[in-house]
């Protein structure tokens, strides 16, 4: 899965669905960042656009550090993919925290806006990829990977 | 009398840094145990069923960003008590 081909994850065709979700997930998510920082924009201003772009950048690393924390630990084996969740966890949090004080003390900083990005772009992102992996696992037939017209094999 | 008021601020100050932090502490406790959860069963079902562990792990990884935006909310409150 990659960000060109523009296709959905299909999870049951895919040995990363970890990385699938979240390139899916990014490529939707640039899709609909400029119309949120131009709202930003509209209410809060430069600044705010500013922090909810920031907001959106953090989001988009937090989902990219798990995925590949998560896929790279699932290589070598299931305790270690119990050990990248758990202390996965606590690391992005810890990054999210010094990374939010780190531009606290900057003119553009402004909370409201950054914390709403925040929630909104990670739920936001999720219920949107969950509706189409929903789909494919429920219905693997209908999969986008698998919309591609077949070829037919001739049998002897 | 200024003083006073002055100390008082910065005492008020100090609690709510205190307790946007605990805020934060108790919030990622939830999330936390859940995560454990999640993972814990995800493993049991690759274990019993190897053949669908990619849809095993599709799953785990949304329920664990699901879980993971309850500790963001506690985060956002954090920002909000100590920076807005």
């Amino acid at each position: 899965m990659d960000l060109e081909s523009g296709r959905s994850v299909n999870p049951q065709q895919n040995d990363e669905p970890e990385k699938g979700i979240v390139a899916d997930m990014l490529r939707r998510g640039l899709k609909i960042v400029p119309v949120w920082l131009l709202i930003s924009l509209l209410i809060w201003g430069v600044d705010g656009a500013l922090s909810a772009a920031y907001g959106v950048a953090l989001i988009f690393a937090n989902f990219l550090a798990a995925a590949l924390f998560l896929t790279w630990a699932a290589r070598i084996s299931t305790s270690a993919l119990m050990f990248a969740a758990l202390f996965g966890f606590l690391v992005r949090l810890g990054a999210l925290t010094v990374a939010v004080i780190a531009v606290s003390k900057i003119s553009f900083f402004a909370p409201v806006p950054l914390g709403i990005t925040i929630i909104v772009s990670h739920l936001g992102l999720l219920v949107w990829e969950t509706r189409y992996v929903s789909l494919s696992l429920a219905y693997p037939g209908l999969g986008p990977d698998n919309m591609a017209p077949k070829k037919f094999k001739e049998t002897k | 009398m200024i003083d006073l008021l002055a100390q008082a601020d910065n005492a008020l100050d100090g609690l709510k840094a205190v307790g946007a932090g605990l805020g934060y502490g108790l919030a990622a406790i939830g999330p936390g145990v859940g995560i454990g959860l999640v993972v814990g069963n995800a493993i049991t079902a690759m274990a019993r069923q190897p053949e669908s562990a990619g849809m095993v792990r599709t799953t785990m990884f949304l329920g664990i960003a699901f879980t993971e935006a309850l500790a963001l909310i506690g985060f956002v409150v954090f920002i909000l008590l100590n920076f807005a």
